[in-house]
């Protein structure tokens, strides 16, 4: 009701002016929204799926080639391992950054002391590039030197921890360095999330008698839902875009076990001339996000909309 | 929304604990502290490696303090260290980091508040629709865009430039940071604007002598977000800026990552340590500025 009456107000405010010429001020200064939402993400993300149909070498050429781009990237052993690295990350990621993102929030909402420093303590990784991350870890997991050595020192001398060097680990050197950094993001929003929850479901389980932790598991995290579900949602979109990490920690390697989509596409754009498979590549990433983050959109479009007419 | 966010940030909240030692509290404090170690070790082993000499490095245990602190380390990584062909040390992407984080941010800011308002006050066909638009941006994969808008800066005449990057910065930064200014202006009260609007303010008069005034806090958290994020970006750097214009992250892989010959762990951590200065330092002296600046950058309003 209230919206209703707005739109009459504004129209009675405007009734003179010639229809493009209403609210003008506004239109000029949203332009640059205008442009970069048209231009900027539309356009190119268009052009970009357009142009993955054709066999554009170093430049964009129109010959049109049909999927044979897909065809090609679906069967490069890159791709695919690719493909199973960002799995392995993005499921790992997910699961410990949502679990120990979550305990360390509850921890810290127990009416602790020196709740602030350890945030801070939690935090402060998040504020970091991923350059950095990726270059300290890159040193505390050295084969020679590094917590390997310290090992060795205790007394177990023949501790190996190559996992950089290995084929098979070296993508868990990429989720441990990531995990570092984006676990105290995830217990900030958890919570931001715990403390948004209505106080006396407290009083009312302690009456019951019902302990913490059943409180915790039955009551506030069904409670949490759309919390959890939004940072599933930018953990994810987060998680397609791994790009920095790799190219501080691994470069890819070694022998290219390490590589994630993001710089696959980076690769055969910038350093192999082979625009039409990068762009093929890039395309793939697009529909995987569109695929986690149509059915969210919707979700929450509905339900704002359910909310509003109720 | 964020600000709800950040004001439940406040106050500690949940169960009661009962006494203080207990086997709950051990168990607690055990947890968070052993936690907080984990997290604060990266940072130490940072800080002693680019304090000792190389010889004791490679000698000894990276946990264990510097026997003899030296500076050099850093002296090096600031002035000296190699990116592949050139040894003149982080010092040229330090400017350069500052060069492209200065107007990117202002200029960022400026369009996004101006859009901010127009979204929450003056509201016209299809506004809804661009912003939409505009947040799904914020989750396409950049590698969607990389190349399209390589054309369109070589056909601006800004690829390779300063230039470039900045608006690449401006493009990419504009849905979180619109998002965060509709919001908050959503919250302001619309009598006020109202009220101006009958006084005879239009548009422009409007945002500078009302919305600005009040909206100082805002700004903060945005330039919180802006500097964090445009300093640590690495992938807009090396593709847009051109050789001569690399920022800091970028030559601080090439100067860590491309090194043939001996390793110098301590100027690599030296050199790490001071790219990382910067954001380190925005969010010890922000705090929860910093927090709510994320939390508006991930909670939806």
């Amino acid at each position: 009701m209230p919206s209703f009456f707005r739109q009459i107000e504004q129209k009675t405010w405007w009734k003179r002016r010639p229809k493009i010429l209403r609210n003008l001020s506004a239109k000029i200064a949203a332009l640059p929204m205008i442009a970069v939402a048209l231009v900027g993400f539309v356009g190119c993300s268009v052009w970009s799926i357009v142009y993955s149909f054709t066999s554009s070498k170093s430049l964009p050429k129109e010959r049109f080639v049909g999927f044979k781009q897909y065809d090609r990237l679906f069967d490069s052993s890159r791709w695919q391992t690719s493909v199973e690295n960002v799995a392995v990350y993005g499921i790992c990621s997910l699961v410990f950054s949502l679990v120990v993102g979550f305990l360390l929030a509850v921890a810290l909402d127990q009416k602790i002391r020196f709740e602030n420093t350890f945030r801070t303590i939690f935090l402060y990784p998040f504020a970091l590039s991923f350059i950095v991350t990726g270059l300290v870890w890159q040193w505390l997991l050295n084969a020679d030197f590094g917590v390997a050595q310290v090992i060795r020192d205790i007394g177990f001398t023949s501790f190996e921890l190559n996992i950089l060097s290995n084929r098979d680990y070296a993508i868990y050197a990429i989720i441990i360095a990531g995990l570092w950094q984006g676990t105290g993001f995830v217990m900030a929003l958890m919570l931001a999330g715990l403390r948004g929850i209505d106080q006396d479901i407290w009083k009312a389980s302690r009456v019951d008698g019902i302990p913490a932790w059943r409180t915790y598991l039955f009551i506030v995290i069904p409670m949490m839902k759309p919390v959890f579900i939004t940072t599933l949602v930018i953990i994810a979109s987060g998680i397609v875009k791994v790009f920095d990490l790799v190219v501080a920690l691994t470069a890819g390697g070694p022998g290219g076990s390490s590589e994630l989509p993001a710089k696959y596409v980076y690769d055969f754009m910038f350093g192999r001339a082979n625009l039409g498979q990068a762009l093929a590549a890039s395309t793939v990433m697009l529909t995987t996000v569109l695929i986690i983050l149509i059915p969210w959109a919707y979700l929450e479009f509905s339900h704002k909309k359910d909310s509003e007419n109720g | 929304m964020a600000e709800a966010v950040a004001n439940k940030m406040q106050g500690p909240q949940g169960p009661k604990p009962k006494r203080i030692i207990s086997g709950r509290n051990i168990v607690l404090y055990g947890f968070l502290i052993v936690a907080a170690l984990y997290w604060l070790l990266p940072l130490y082993v940072m800080v002693v490696t680019s304090l000792k000499g190389l010889p004791e490095v490679r000698m000894g245990n990276i946990f264990s303090p510097p026997m003899e602190i030296t500076f050099e380390p850093w002296v090096k990584a600031w002035d000296s260290a190699c990116t592949g062909l050139y040894c003149e040390g982080l010092k040229v992407g330090f400017w350069n980091s500052i060069k492209i984080l200065i107007p990117s941010t202002v200029i960022s800011i400026i369009i996004a508040s101006v859009n901010g308002y127009a979204l929450s006050f003056w509201r016209f066909k299809g506004s809804e629709i661009f912003f939409t638009i505009l947040l799904f941006g914020a989750f396409i994969p950049y590698q969607v865009m990389l190349y399209p808008l390589v054309i369109i800066l070589r056909e601006l005449g800004l690829f390779s430039s300063l230039g470039g990057v900045v608006l690449v910065h401006t493009i990419f930064g504009m849905p979180i940071l619109t998002l965060l200014f509709r919001n908050y202006f959503a919250g302001v009260p619309d009598e006020l604007f109202k009220a101006a609007r009958v006084d005879g303010a239009g548009f422009w008069r409007i945002f500078f002598q009302i919305m600005l005034p009040m909206s100082l806090p805002i700004f903060v958290v945005a330039i919180i977000l802006q500097v964090t994020g445009i300093w640590n970006d690495f992938l807009f750097g090396i593709i847009y800026a051109g050789t001569t214009n690399f920022p800091m992250t970028v030559q601080l892989n090439n100067i860590v990552n491309s090194t043939q010959g001996v390793k110098e762990y301590n100027v690599n951590m030296a050199a790490t340590l001071l790219t990382g200065a910067l954001p380190l330092i925005v969010y010890f002296v922000s705090g929860k500025l910093f927090v709510r600046g994320i939390a508006a950058g991930a909670v939806k309003g």
